[in-house]
């Protein structure tokens, strides 16, 4: 049983890697909420699995909130933002496809390298899990860097936070986990307002990040 | 649960934040906003004399009462100079009167974060206060709504945002480190159990967790090269709020690194996190230094300033040691008191001139005397002339690493020096020179920023012994 917990646990982590990876790729608006809203099903799966291999009840709070939210809500509503600003053409990428999954696989590399050796000592289902965690993490953050669109920038930032969802519910009896994901819940669904209320597009007429580079305070 | 002050510094300001936000009237709120600031900080002094025990969640001792209560001091004397400040927004038109509710309401949502960040027992309850306290200066900074506010906002709002997520990825790795020590549960993320195990954690997964809480906490104290929210938001949001930002948010990043230091350094086995802090502090000084030349706008020139000097303060505590820890917490409350201070000339002058472009201001001390000299006596202050309290605090941080690290501490003096430079530089046209733009006299409340300055130059002076044994007491502890 022992086994099957833990090869479970490591394949759903891992999927959320190699979804992380899918997520970097895309070249479409729709399509990219899409595959986020997979990445979010993915951590409710992992988050869920958690809960039952710690007999963690509190950990299917996590869980839900994981898919009510950010597999639902979430995504339908950046759908409706997408299509109302009329921008789900295209995303325009700083760094092309090819070079940005190398780094990506880097990023991993890195990752597993740095997280396997410093957890030498502590227990291995929380140790591969935190491996995976920093890989999601610092996808998120590659993501966040190569996307020039507010849109995909948010996108980019959510899955960071799926990474730190599924490191924290790694950590075994971590108390605070329900909390700091709905901490973080708050904080996505006021990005997503922020998108609307602070009103990007309508200031400077799209909402590419680029158009805000033109204020640079000083060159005014 | 018995009531108690500790409770009171986090109720008062929430409290009052739900009754603002209902409160209809400018005058009212503003008031109001003074008063449950001022009630608020009376109930911090009231620590020294009756500390109220620590529990799993809340905590106060030597370290954090210093650092509360000037939190608290200088969020009263800001909220003076607010409602004056706010005041003339509202007759100018730049604000509604729902968003000058919004703007006190949030106000005291932010003192309720910093308190809370603060006096956070759990170290995972610190990360939400300081996430909170995020998120409202977000708000309060694109408050405007003008194209470089909202620029300015999603500027700090992303990388504030990646900041804290890292931090919360170093805070899951030291409970990871704790767990197999303490067990399970929250006690694995109170300080007062962490500091009594932390010799027996893992030291390679301490590492690495400190490598992303200096990261992460890193970009909310706005070292180099994670700084590049904090000009702007301190240029874009409003005056009040860029006191706030520079003079107690900073601090309150700071903090939380400052304990997680005190973690590595119990563990003996672990990195020591001093040269790390050095290295950080001194390129965040001398990279602000040689940006300070090329400023056009008034307050993202104070802001380079902030984060010159919370390089030298994190220089300081990132040396270590008794002498040069006292120098860094005397160093961070001139600078706190000093920078708020300045913040509030900055903001009448903008106000009366209806600019904050450098180019555009000239000969104020002959237009507006007072405010002229007192923006002249804080350069002075702030850029470290004797005999103000941050020359004191800098030539402590300089002398004790003197003894220690002769070239480490030629080039702190260097960095000092060129930012002087650079200060006095712009000073010379903003407060001599020719006289332009508006004469007319302006409604400022002076009262706050002649009282820091009084306390700045009081303390380059004299320090009471009280005062000075207490911070002994704070240095020690910091190791």
């Amino acid at each position: 049983m022992q086994g099957l917990t833990f090869d479970i646990a490591h394949l759903l982590a891992g999927t959320l890697v190699l979804v992380s990876f899918i997520e970097l790729y895309q070249d479409r608006l729709t399509a990219l909420i899409n595959v986020y809203a997979a990445h979010a099903i993915v951590l409710t799966l992992s988050v869920a699995w958690q809960a039952l291999a710690q007999h963690a009840p509190h950990l299917y709070i996590t869980a839900t909130i994981a898919l009510v939210f950010k597999a639902a809500v979430i995504p339908l509503a950046l759908r409706r933002i997408v299509i109302r600003l009329g921008i789900h053409r295209e995303i325009e990428t700083v760094v092309g496809v090819g070079p940005a999954m190398l780094i990506g696989i880097g990023l991993v590399a890195l990752s597993m390298v740095v997280m396997l050796r410093v957890t030498a000592e502590a227990d291995p289902l929380a140790r591969e899990d935190l491996a995976f965690a920093l890989s999601v993490v610092l996808l998120g953050l590659l993501m966040m860097v190569t996307r020039r669109n507010a849109v995909s920038q948010v996108i980019g930032f959510m899955s960071l936070e799926n990474g730190l969802v599924l490191a924290a519910t790694g950590a075994k009896g971590m108390p605070l986990v329900v909390e700091i994901s709905v901490a973080f819940s708050v904080l996505i669904a006021f990005i997503v307002i922020g998108i609307f209320l602070f009103r990007i597009r309508e200031r400077f007429d799209t909402v590419d990040i680029q158009a805000l580079d033109r204020f640079r305070g000083e060159r005014r | 649960m018995t009531f108690d002050a500790l409770d009171a510094v986090l109720l008062i300001p929430l409290a009052s934040a739900a009754i603002l936000a209902v409160l209809p009237g400018y005058r009212l709120t503003a008031n109001f906003n003074v008063v449950a600031a001022l009630l608020t900080f009376l109930t911090s002094v009231s620590l020294f004399w009756v500390a109220p025990p620590s529990g799993t969640y809340l905590l106060v001792d030597d370290l954090n009462k210093v650092f509360i209560v000037l939190t608290t001091f200088v969020a009263f004397t800001t909220s003076v100079f607010s409602a004056s400040y706010i005041g003339h927004e509202i007759e100018i038109g730049r604000l509604t009167p729902v968003s000058v509710r919004f703007y006190h309401a949030m106000y005291q949502v932010l003192m309720f974060a910093m308190n809370l960040a603060l006096i956070a027992n759990n170290i995972g309850l610190m990360w939400v206060a300081i996430e909170v306290a995020t998120l409202t200066t977000v708000l309060m900074v694109g408050i405007y709504r003008t194209h470089e506010a909202l620029e300015a906002a999603w500027k700090y709002f992303i990388l504030g945002s990646v900041g804290i997520a890292l931090a919360l990825f170093g805070t899951i790795l030291v409970y990871m480190a704790a767990r197999p020590v303490i067990g399970e549960g929250v006690e694995s993320m109170v300080w007062t159990v962490l500091v009594t195990k932390a010799a027996k954690f893992d030291a390679p997964l301490l590492n690495v967790a400190f490598v992303f809480l200096l990261l992460g906490y890193g970009t909310k104290v706005g070292l180099a090269p994670l700084h590049a929210w904090l000009p702007d938001a301190h240029a874009e949001g409003p005056t009040p709020i860029s006191a706030v930002l520079s003079g107690l948010l900073l601090n309150v990043a700071l903090y939380a690194l400052l304990r997680f230091k005190m973690l590595l350094a119990l563990n003996p086995a672990s990195i020591a996190p001093g040269p790390l802090m050095v290295t950080m502090g001194l390129v965040s000084c001398l990279f602000a230094a040689f940006m300070l030349y090329r400023r056009r706008d008034i307050k993202r020139m104070f802001a380079y300033s902030s984060i010159e000097h919370m390089g030298i303060i994190v220089f300081a505590f990132g040396m270590g040691g008794p002498l040069a820890n006292f120098a860094g917490l005397l160093h961070m409350t001139m600078h706190s008191l000093t920078k708020s201070a300045i913040f509030f000339a900055v903001g009448h002058i903008a106000q009366v001139k209806g600019t904050q472009k450098i180019a555009d201001l000239g000969g104020l001390t002959v237009t507006h005397p007072v405010l002229g000299w007192g923006l002249v006596l804080g350069v002075v202050a702030i850029a470290g002339l004797p005999p103000l309290g941050i020359f004191m605090s800098e030539f402590l941080v300089v002398s004790s690493t003197f003894a220690r690290e002769p070239w480490l501490a030629t080039l702190l003096a260097l960095a000092i020096l060129i930012a002087l430079g650079g200060l006095f530089l712009r000073l010379g046209s903003i407060a001599f020179g020719e006289a332009r733009g508006s004469t007319e006299s302006v409604h400022a409340s002076y009262v706050p920023m002649f009282a820091h300055f009084a306390i700045v130059f009081v303390a380059g002076i004299y320090i009471p012994p009280a005062l000075v044994s207490g911070f002994e007491n704070v240095a020690r502890l910091l190791g």
